[in-house]
């Protein structure tokens, strides 16, 4: 009843997503046991080609061009620091949660998160850039995050739209890093993408149940859709024509598919599942195309994605006020640990 | 024969804990902490879910864990006032699960090797949950404790703004298999042993103060705003 995009891992490396993860997850396996390899910076430089054109892995061990370095860096730090910013709209309704059930759920999927914005700041980290370092880019505004946590929840039914939609947006995005051409990235998404299919149902879920509940309970969850839909395509990035960072990262398989391609699988996907659900996409203009074998739609507002981006969304303020206060709220706290192991240390050397 | 409100009484206390837990989302000062309290939160929350199911099954009305959680008044509540006290910074976050953790272990321990068949097996769980909880909790006051000293002045704090309620975990006998009352000697232990190693004094004993409970007015009206705007709705 969940849709059919995420199969059991039996399904095969082409039987549905989750399929892709686990052979990706071989794949891993194998290049975690590869040499490192010495030379000149040709030969180097020779070496790293040969791994990307074979389909292997880079590793922290190997050299890698700075600037593969540095969009690593970008991409894998957008990530966390979404993660953790996407915990503030979701994680404002556990105190008000409708049932105890809906309440445990929604903590878990919180708490998966923040864990997976951990295991994305470790694999940054094997980048030779620290978690502290990051964490300062984003309070100041250097680095990103997805500009979807800029919209704000308004009913219960926001919480069912980010899982099926959000969630599943982000799936669609993130099942090819699974084959990213760096290895402890490609690890760590192995595993979030294994946790989000699981948000993805249960939002699924949530929705699924209002729209079958009370006349209020329906209305709820069609006036969620309708709110996030528009965003959830946006976050496959501005059309290929316009995205500055896209040709460089396939060339180096860190990117699989083009923005527009993505956003294309994951309308295609949506429509059979929103018939289940019984709810409406808000597109007058969605339909079967025969010839393309694949549905047209509107694009979403790509002005108002830059407009987010840019920081004039409806709660760019309160999630960087509320990360901020949390970290400096925090540091009385982190000052006190560190002075209380350097305490411990004077115990042992003593 | 166990009574409801005893059932309740240990419900409530996990059930209020969760809330005030839950709304640390994002707001622990590192993202570890962010895991670790949605852990102990989920703990709570998962014991409040097995007793107040029980309880609905004692009274026998047809109450569910829902209608226990989200259709009771504050005057039915059941849970000690420590647990709904609110938690403006991390050092009573700290405090308060210290002080409640050294409570649950003990008693989830008695009740999971007393009479009541139902009580035993849910205690055997969230025992080993419990002792997780105190040794969270334990480092953690030893860290801010014999931390730096704005740390230690605001666990002192801390522990003080909390002093007046301990009371209230032993007060009462319900009527179940294990009395409140005989834990005292247990907790007393743990919570001196543990503020001693953090360099932090044990209050002086402090009555609990009288009035109105509103911080748990204004918990509940938050919990259960929108399960009871919709009447009969099924979630």
């Amino acid at each position: 009843m969940y849709g059919n995009d995420f199969a059991g891992p039996d399904a095969g490396s082409d039987g549905g997503l989750l399929g892709q993860v686990e052979a990706a997850e071989a794949a891993l396996r194998a290049a975690a046991h590869r040499g490192r390899v010495e030379g000149d910076p040709a030969a180097l430089q020779d070496y790293f080609d040969a791994v990307i054109d074979a389909d292997q892995k880079i590793e922290p061990r190997d050299w890698m061009p700075d600037a593969y370095r540095r969009g690593l860096v970008r991409q894998i730090a957008q990530h966390a620091h979404s993660e953790i910013i996407g915990m503030q709209p979701e994680g404002s309704w556990i105190t008000r949660a409708p049932s105890l059930k809906r309440k445990a759920i929604l903590l878990a999927k919180v708490q998966d998160e923040a864990g997976h914005g951990l295991y994305l700041y470790a694999a940054a980290e094997t980048l030779g850039i620290t978690r502290a370092e990051l964490v300062d880019m984003l309070l100041d505004g250097r680095q990103k995050y997805s500009s979807i946590f800029n919209y704000p929840t308004l009913t219960w039914a926001d919480i069912g739209a980010i899982g099926w939609l959000v969630d599943g947006a982000a799936i669609v995005n993130q099942v090819p890093l699974c084959r990213c051409s760096y290895g402890p990235y490609a690890r760590a998404m192995i595993r979030i993408c294994k946790e989000e299919s699981f948000h993805q149902r249960q939002g699924y879920e949530i929705l699924h149940t209002l729209s079958h509940g009370t006349p209020e309970q329906h209305a709820m969850a069609q006036d969620a859709v309708d709110r996030w839909w528009y965003p959830s395509l946006a976050m496959f990035g501005p059309p290929d024509t316009d995205s500055t960072h896209s040709a460089q990262s396939m060339a180096w398989k860190i990117k699989r598919f083009s923005n527009d391609d993505l956003r294309q699988r994951f309308v295609d996907m949506c429509v059979q599942q929103a018939g289940v659900l019984g709810l409406r996409i808000p597109d007058p203009d969605l339909r079967w195309n025969s010839e393309r074998q694949a549905h047209d739609f509107t694009a979403p507002d790509f002005d108002e994605l830059m407009r987010v981006i840019k920081g004039d969304g409806p709660c760019n303020a309160e999630r960087m006020a509320h990360r901020r206060r949390a970290h400096s709220d925090g540091a009385w706290v982190r000052e006190a640990a560190a002075a209380y192991a350097a305490k411990q240390e004077e115990v042992v050397a003593v | 024969m166990t009574t409801v409100d005893y059932v309740l009484r240990l419900g409530d206390d996990a059930l209020v804990t969760a809330q005030r837990l839950g709304a640390w989302y994002a707001a622990g000062p590192e993202m570890e902490e962010d895991v670790a309290l949605a852990n102990i939160a989920l703990d709570q929350l998962g014991a409040a879910r097995l007793l107040l199911t029980y309880a609905g099954e004692l009274e026998g009305a047809g109450r569910d864990e829902d209608a226990l959680a989200y259709q009771r008044g504050p005057a039915d509540f059941r849970n000690c006032r420590l647990v709904e006290q609110p938690e403006p910074d991390f050092g009573v976050v700290i405090a308060k699960l210290l002080l409640l953790s050294a409570f649950q272990l003990p008693c989830y321990e008695a009740l999971a090797g007393a009479g009541d068949e139902r009580l035993s097996a849910i205690a055997g769980k969230a025992r080993k949950e419990s002792a997780y909880h105190l040794d969270h909790a334990t480092l953690w006051t030893l860290r801010l404790g014999d931390g730096t000293d704005e740390s230690h002045q605001r666990m002192q704090a801390s522990f003080d703004t909390l002093w007046p309620f301990v009371d209230g975990l032993f007060a009462g006998d319900d009527g179940g298999p294990v009395d409140p009352a005989e834990l005292r000697k247990a907790w007393t232990s743990t919570v001196e042993d543990v503020l001693g190693r953090a360099t932090l004094t044990v209050p002086a004993p402090v009555a609990e103060p009288t009035g109105e409970r509103t911080h748990l007015v204004e918990l509940l009206a938050e919990m259960q705003q929108l399960h009871r705007a919709h009447p009969g709705a099924r979630w």
